[in-house]
C-alpha cells in the first residue's frame, strides 16, 4: 500500500484479493484515486465517522427516507449510506456512457421490433415464443408509433466489476427504474460534508438530472405541443419510493399527481385543479403497468386513470415508460441482447453481458450441467429472483434438485458464472473494509440519449455479502465521474 | 389561469388548520398548568376537556381527569384525534404529500418538529414539564409560522393555506369564549364578576396570547361583556374572530379577482354574511341576554358550512346531496 500513515483512515485496509475500485487490482492504488485517497487518509477514521454520524441525522432530519406503514405508525427508514465515495476515471466512464447509449437504443429498436414488423423474431435472432408467452408482452401495443420511436425514456443498466476490473451488464431495467434521488441527494450530502475532500477535482455535477429529464419528455409530447404539461404520476405517499417521486417533480418543477387527480375525457389526459380541468401532455409515470389503466390491465387498480392507456394509444398524451417495456428486460431477453445489438444496430457490443448460458440450446445445457457447483442459475419466468440457485453456496441436494429443474425444463433457465464483485473501502464498525458494489447509471431518452455522469453505487455492507439490494442491507454511495485524469 | 391541483389546495388548507390546532392546544395547557386554578388552587383539568368538547369521549375511558391523564390524553395519545400527536401527525402526512409544493424549509422543519414530538414518553408529559413543553411545542408552531410567511412561495396556495389557518383560529377563538360561558356556573364560585371570575377571564385571554393586547384595548376591568366583545369583534387583535373573518374574505376575494375562481364569490357571500354578526354593538348585547353560547354554535356552524362549501368549490367536492353517491 502506498500510504504508510501510522494514524491514516486506510491503515491495515486490505482488498483480500478482489477488485478494489480504489487500489485496483493488486492494492497499489488507481492513479485516478489518489488524490481521494490521500486526503480520505489524512482525515482519520475519527473525522470520517463524525462526518458519517452528521450525514445520517441530515437525512433523517430531510426526510430523504422510505416509509415503512404498519398499523398506525409510519416509519421513516434512511437508505443506509456510506460516506466514502467511489470513483471513477474518466476512461472507464467513456465506455460506459457510450456501452449504455447503445443498450438504449438498441432496447426501443428491439421494442419497436416487437410491437411493429417482428422481424427479429421471423428471423430468430429471439425465439418467438419467449417474447410473445412473456406476461410482460402488451400485444394491444402493436402498431404503436411513440414519438422519436423512444420507448424507454428513463433505463437503467445494472452494471459489476468482476475480477479483471471490467464493467459487464448484469440487468436492464426498463420499466420503472428507481433510486436517481439517491445519487442527487448523496451529492448533496457529501459536498455539505466533505468539501475538502472534494476541492479542486473534476467531479462532473449530477445536479441537472431533472432539468435534462424534462427537457426531454417535452421532446417526446405529442406532435402539435407546444408547450407541454408535464406531469409525474405516482401511487402516492404509501409508495416507498413516493422521496423519489418528491425530489423529481420539485427537481423538474412539475405537478406530482396521483391517479385520483387525473381523469381522462374525449381522449385526453386532465388534471384536477382549483380552477376545473386542465389538459396533460406528458406522464411520467411511476406506476407498472399492471396497475396504470383498470380499463386495460387490472380491473381492480385503484392507483390508475381509466383510460390513460387508450389515450396514449391515439397518441394524444406520452406515456414515459412507454407501455409493454418490460418485454425487453426480462431476463431471458436479457440473455439474447448481444445477438440483438448485432442484428439491430450492426455493431458490436461495447459492454459486454455477464457470460451467460441459454440453456434452451443444447450446448449451453451441456456446459449448466457440467459446471453446475461453479454457477448461478437463474429461471427466466415472470416472477424473478424466485429459485435462484448459486452453485458454490448450494447444499449437493440442491443442486441435484437444480439439475432435475434445469432437464425437465431447459428453456426455462439461464445460467451465470459466480462473478466475483469489485469492493470499494467501506466505513464499518472495524475501520474501512471492503464491501461489493455494483453500479447503475442512469440514461434519459426523449430525441436523443443522455446518461446521467455519476450513477447509484449500492454496496453490500454486511461482510462478505454479495447481495446489494436495499431490502437485504444494502446501502449507496456517492459516485463521482472525474471529467479528466488527475495528476 | 391557475393549474393548483384541487388536492393539493386541500392538503395545504389542512396544513395550515392542524399546525393552528396544535399551536391552540399547547397555549390551552400551559395557560391552564400556570393559571387556571379554583378558590382552593386546585387545578380543573376538566376544563380543557370542555373547551375541546371531548369530556364524554375522556370519561369514557373510565380514567379521572386528572393533569397526567389529561396531559397524557392530549399530548401524546395516538389512539385521541384530538391529541398534538395526532394533529401534529397529520399536518406533516398533508406536508408530506405537498413536499413537491412546499419549500424544503418547511417540509424539513415540520419533520424534525414532528419527530420530536414522537419520541415523547410518559415520563415526558408530567406536570412539572408542561410549561418548557409546550413553549417546545409553541415554538415549533411560531418557527412553522415564520418559515411559512418567508419560504412559502405566494400564489394561489399561498391564498388557501392563509384560509385554513384564519379558519381554524376563528373556531378555536370561538371554542375558547364557549368553555368559559360553559364553565361559568360551575367553575367559579357563584360570584360573576369576582375576582374568581376575573382570573378565569384573564387565563382565558392568556391562552389566546391577548392579555397584554386586550389591556392596550382595555386598560383597567375585566368584564366578561369586553373580553368576549374583544375576542369576537376585534379589528386588530390577530386571534379574534373578525380578524380572522376578514383574512378569509381578503384570501377569497384574492382567489376570484388575481386568480379568476369566480367561484369564491359564493364563499364571499357567507363570509359577508359571518361579518354582519360580528359587530362590538351585537356581541354585547349577546352577552347580556345570555345568547353567546348559542351564537357561538351557530359561528362553528357557519365555519363548517364555509368549509365544505370550499371542498366543493376547489377541492372537487361533490356537490351537497351526492357525498353518500
Amino acid at each position: 500500500m502506498a500510504e504508510e500513515r501510522p494514524d491514516g483512515a486506510f491503515r491495515g485496509y486490505d482488498p483480500r484479493g478482489w477488485f478494489c475500485e480504489m487500489f485496483g487490482h493488486d492494492g497499489e492504488g488507481l492513479a485516478h484515486t489518489r488524490p481521494v485517497r490521500e486526503r480520505l487518509d489524512r482525515l482519520g477514521l475519527e473525522a470520517l465517522r463524525q462526518r458519517a454520524r452528521d450525514a445520517e441525522i441530515e437525512l433523517y432530519d430531510q426526510g430523504i427516507t422510505f416509509t415503512v406503514y404498519s398499523d398506525r405508525n409510519a416509519i421513516d427508514r434512511i437508505l443506509p449510506f456510506d460516506v466514502i465515495p467511489r470513483v471513477i476515471g474518466p476512461s472507464d466512464w467513456d465506455l460506459i456512457e457510450r456501452g449504455v447509449i447503445q443498450r438504449v437504443r438498441a432496447l426501443n429498436l428491439f421494442l419497436a421490433d416487437v410491437y411493429g414488423p417482428q422481424r427479429t423474431l421471423a428471423e430468430g435472432v429471439v425465439p418467438a415464443e419467449l417474447v410473445l408467452s412473456n406476461a410482460n408482452f402488451r400485444p394491444a401495443m402493436r402498431g404503436m408509433l411513440p414519438p422519436a420511436g423512444t420507448w424507454i425514456h428513463v433505463d437503467g443498466t445494472d452494471l459489476v466489476r468482476g475480477a479483471d476490473g471490467r464493467f459487464r451488464v448484469l440487468e436492464d431495467n426498463a420499466r420503472t427504474p428507481s433510486g436517481v434521488s439517491y445519487v442527487v441527494e448523496n451529492r448533496h450530502l457529501i459536498q455539505r460534508s466533505f468539501s475538502d475532500v472534494m476541492r479542486d477535482l473534476p467531479i462532473r455535477p449530477v445536479s441537472d438530472y431533472g432539468r435534462r429529464l424534462h427537457e426531454a419528455l417535452c421532446e417526446v409530447a405529442p406532435p402539435g405541443v407546444l408547450d407541454p404539461k408535464v406531469v409525474l404520476l405516482s401511487p402516492g405517499v404509501f409508495n416507498s419510493a413516493y422521496f423519489e417521486h418528491v425530489f423529481l417533480a420539485r427537481e423538474m418543477g412539475v405537478p406530482l399527481v396521483e391517479g385520483r387527480d387525473l381523469l381522462v375525457e374525449d381522449d385526453r389526459v386532465w388534471m384536477r385543479t382549483v380552477a376545473g380541468p386542465v389538459a396533460v401532455d406528458v406522464v411520467y409515470r411511476r406506476i407498472d403497468d399492471d396497475f396504470l389503466d383498470p380499463t386495460c390491465f387490472r380491473p381492480d387498480s385503484l392507483l390508475g386513470v381509466p383510460g390513460i392507456v387508450e389515450a396514449w394509444r391515439r397518441g394524444r398524451v406520452t406515456l414515459a415508460n412507454a407501455v409493454g417495456t418490460g418485454v425487453c428486460d426480462d431476463k431471458a431477453v436479457y440473455a439474447y441482447l448481444p445477438r440483438l445489438i448485432r442484428f439491430l444496430l450492426a455493431e458490436e457490443p461495447i459492454l459486454d453481458n455477464v457470460e451467460t448460458w441459454i440453456c434452451r440450446e443444447p450446448q449451453a445445457l451441456a456446459h449448466t450441467l457440467d459446471h453446475l457447483s461453479e454457477m448461478v442459475v437463474k429461471p427466466v419466468g415472470a416472477s424473478g429472483g424466485y429459485g435462484i440457485c448459486i452453485g458454490p453456496r448450494a447444499s449437493r441436494a440442491e443442486l441435484e434438485a437444480c439439475r432435475a429443474a434445469l432437464l425437465a425444463d431447459p428453456a426455462n433457465y439461464i445460467a451465470q458464472p459466480m462473478v466475483a464483485l469489485s469492493v470499494s473501502p467501506t466505513l464499518t464498525e472495524a475501520g474501512l473494509e471492503p464491501r461489493h458494489v455494483d453500479l447503475r447509471p442512469y440514461a434519459v431518452t426523449g430525441k436523443s440519449t443522455w446518461v446521467l455522469p455519476g450513477g447509484l453505487t449500492r454496496v453490500a455492507l454486511q461482510k462478505g455479502s454479495l447481495v446489494v439490494n436495499s431490502s437485504q442491507g444494502g446501502g449507496s454511495k456517492d459516485t463521482w465521474v472525474l471529467a479528466e485524469e488527475v495528476a | 389561469m391557475t393549474a393548483l391541483l384541487a388536492r393539493w389546495a386541500e392538503c395545504v388548507f389542512w396544513l395550515a388548520r392542524y399546525v393552528e390546532r396544535v399551536e391552540n392546544l399547547a397555549r390551552i395547557l400551559e395557560v391552564q398548568e400556570t393559571f387556571a386554578r379554583d378558590s382552593r388552587g386546585r387545578h380543573d383539568w376538566g376544563m380543557v376537556l370542555a373547551i375541546n368538547a371531548d369530556t364524554g369521549r375522556f370519561l369514557a375511558r373510565g380514567t379521572p381527569p386528572t393533569a397526567e391523564s389529561v396531559l397524557r390524553f392530549y399530548v401524546i395519545d395516538r389512539d385521541n384525534p384530538t391529541s398534538i400527536w395526532s394533529a401534529l401527525h397529520a399536518a406533516r402526512e398533508n406536508a408530506r404529500a405537498l413536499r413537491p409544493l412546499i419549500s424544503t424549509e418547511m417540509w424539513i422543519q415540520l419533520n424534525v418538529f414532528h419527530n420530536r414530538i414522537a419520541a415523547l414518553g410518559p415520563a415526558d408529559v408530567v406536570e412539572e414539564r408542561v410549561a418548557r413543553l409546550c413553549a417546545m411545542i409553541k415554538e415549533g408552531c411560531d418557527t412553522h409560522a415564520g418559515i411559512t410567511a418567508g419560504t412559502f412561495y405566494r400564489d394561489e396556495a399561498a391564498c388557501f393555506y392563509q384560509l385554513g389557518a384564519a379558519i381554524e383560529c376563528a373556531d378555536q377563538t370561538t371554542r375558547l369564549l364557549d368553555a368559559k360561558l360553559l364553565g361559568m356556573p360551575q367553575g367559579g364560585d357563584g360570584d360573576p364578576g369576582g375576582a374568581a371570575d376575573a382570573a378565569y377571564w384573564t387565563a382565558l385571554l392568556r391562552s389566546a396570547a391577548g392579555y397584554q393586547a386586550f389591556r392596550r384595548r382595555h386598560p383597567r376591568g375585566m368584564v366578561a361583556e369586553q373580553v368576549a366583545a374583544f375576542l369576537i369583534s376585534d379589528p386588530c387583535f390577530p386571534r379574534s374572530v373578525a380578524c380572522n373573518i376578514g383574512i378569509v374574505a381578503e384570501q377569497l376575494e384574492r382567489l376570484r379577482r388575481h386568480y379568476g375562481l369566480r367561484q369564491a364569490a359564493a364563499a364571499l357571500e357567507r363570509v359577508e354574511a359571518i361579518e354582519d354578526t360580528l359587530e362590538v354593538r351585537k356581541v354585547r348585547a349577546l352577552m347580556a341576554t345570555g345568547g353567546m353560547h348559542r351564537f357561538n354554535d351557530h359561528l362553528q356552524a357557519s365555519l363548517i358550512d364555509l368549509t365544505r362549501l370550499l371542498g366543493r368549490s376547489f377541492f372537487g367536492h361533490p356537490p351537497s346531496g351526492a357525498d353518500a353517491a
